[in-house]
């Protein structure tokens, strides 16, 4: 396992595509701390670039790196070592320098400015996002063998997670709002990953009326520790349920 | 060492492979033949454990094969088209797959010496030709002395000498008690080494039995020809079947 997750982690690191993610979000991070000195107002700024690229990065990456490790699982398969060994080195391998590329790119520069105690919350969220979004492009690429269509997934998951989404929300709570609409809104929250990643940010920032009713709605209905424990377990389901079902699929694949 | 009992596959719609049952020994030399698409690469694979069976069972030591992978310690495989990490070079590539198997000491080189791979070590697999990577599937077969080898056409693409390399391994490797599976078109290329044929049409074994009696049969001298007989029988026997 540690052998295959060092030749995972040399294949990714050779794409160098990693080193330029981790740049860009040191670049992202460096520019907003420029224009406002104020740490929560950079966190705030952070947090929308962060539901935009993180998961587009995470799942595209994802997907383009499993069609050409192709080749190095149908090697690995002739070897005595089990599917679910290679399938989830590719994942810790994959999640992992994504992950750090993320740690570090935000991190280093907020360490520099001064604002690392707010921004811990978002590493936290952020990291949560990568692992979510390296499952779901598991998810996308393992029941086919077609690359440009694994990536219409993938593409297909952001573009319903970070846009569609939050307008059908809106759309449900404008069509019903003659009803009681707070265990909905909760559920619909809970469906989505980048929702409840935006929710338990706005919980530990104590901002929580800015960004309206369902964040409002959150903090009364579960106070504060409550809500964020609430939040992290559904995060932590939506790391592991993608993960689990591509690792089904990849065990009864034909290779 | 090997049987399969009553494996089918299917690929979508299409059978690829329909009720198979298949017994191998060591010391054996198997030669599977049959035309394109007729399930050989399918059946070689789902030894393996890549293609998995829609029913049947397939042991190997007398164990079930299903979820394990232990079992492939004991099987050298040379694919038909050998698929590599294309920015890795040779010597990485033969690191990598020794690191795998850190327990495996000893390992059989001499292949790699007699293609003559160790003054290409440095070179990338994209930039390999054919002929030179099906070399490198070889070796790596051979690699960790396998009880059991399954070669898918291992004589295509390969030069002249090169496949009187590969014979006269596989000759001593099968002296020395292993199993050998392979499948080839180049039939001449079989001739001194196969013990047994199993003759695959449309995914069920028409023909499986010993090369002797396969030449009593069909009254042939060489293998080659007993086999080109035997291919025109079964194409009659279909027609007659056609014509019914």
């Amino acid at each position: 396992m540690t052998q295959m997750l060092k030749y995972v982690l040399q294949d990714v690191l050779r794409a160098r595509f990693v080193l330029f993610y981790w740049f860009f979000m040191m670049a992202v991070t460096t520019l907003l701390f420029q224009i406002d000195s104020d740490p929560a107002k950079v966190v705030i700024s952070l947090l929308n670039v962060i539901l935009l690229v993180v998961p587009l990065v995470c799942i595209v990456f994802t997907t383009i790196h499993y069609f050409n490790s192709y080749e190095f699982i149908l090697l690995l398969m002739a070897q005595p070592i089990a599917r679910r060994q290679v399938f989830l080195s590719q994942y810790v391998g994959v999640a992992s320098s994504l992950g750090l590329a993320f740690l570090a790119g935000v991190g280093l520069p907020s360490l520099a400015f001064g604002g690392i105690s707010q921004i811990l919350p978002l590493l936290n969220i952020g990291l949560f996002i990568t692992f979510t979004f390296v499952s779901l492009g598991f998810l996308a690429s393992s029941p086919t063998r077609d690359k440009a269509k694994a990536i219409g997934i993938a593409l297909l998951f952001w573009i319903y997670f970070a846009l569609i989404y939050d307008g059908l929300v809106l759309w449900v709570i404008y069509a019903f709002n003659d009803y009681p609409l707070e265990v909905p809104t909760l559920i619909l929250t809970s469906l989505n990953p980048l929702d409840l990643g935006r929710i338990v940010m706005l919980l530990t920032m104590d901002i929580s009326a800015l960004m309206g009713y369902t964040g409002a709605f959150f903090k009364e209905f579960f106070g504060n520790l409550t809500g964020e424990v609430f939040s992290m377990i559904l995060l932590s389901i939506w790391v592991i349920w993608p993960l689990w079902v591509a690792l089904h699929r990849f065990k009864n694949n034909d290779l | 060492m090997i049987s399969l009992q009553k494996i089918t596959k299917f690929y979508g719609r299409l059978k690829t492979l329909s009720e198979v049952d298949l017994e191998m020994k060591a010391g054996h030399c198997y030669a599977l033949l049959g035309p394109n698409g007729s399930g050989k690469t399918t059946l070689i694979k789902s030894i393996l454990g890549m293609v998995i069976p829609d029913s049947g069972e397939i042991k190997v030591y007398n164990q079930n094969i299903v979820g394990q992978s232990q079992y492939r310690k004991q099987i050298g495989y040379m694919p038909q088209i050998g698929q590599y990490p294309a920015g890795l070079r040779m010597a990485q590539l033969f690191e990598m797959i020794k690191g795998l198997r850190p327990d495996a000491k000893n390992t059989d080189e001499e292949l790699i010496d007699a293609f003559g791979l160790r003054a290409m070590m440095n070179k990338r697999m994209y930039s390999l030709s054919g002929g030179t990577r099906q070399k490198v599937s070889a070796a790596l077969a051979f690699l960790f002395r396998p009880m059991i080898l399954i070669l898918d056409e291992p004589t295509a693409g390969l030069d002249p000498l090169a496949v009187e390399i590969l014979k006269e391994k596989m000759m001593r490797e099968k002296k020395d008690g292993k199993l050998l599976i392979v499948t080839s078109h180049i039939l001449s290329d079989l001739e001194d080494i196969v013990t047994d044929t199993i003759y695959l049409f449309e995914g069920s074994i028409r023909y499986n039995s010993a090369v002797e009696e396969l030449k009593k049969e069909t009254g042939e001298k060489t293998f080659a020809k007993s086999i080109a007989a035997l291919i025109r029988n079964q194409d009659l026997e279909i027609k007659e079947l056609v014509a019914q």
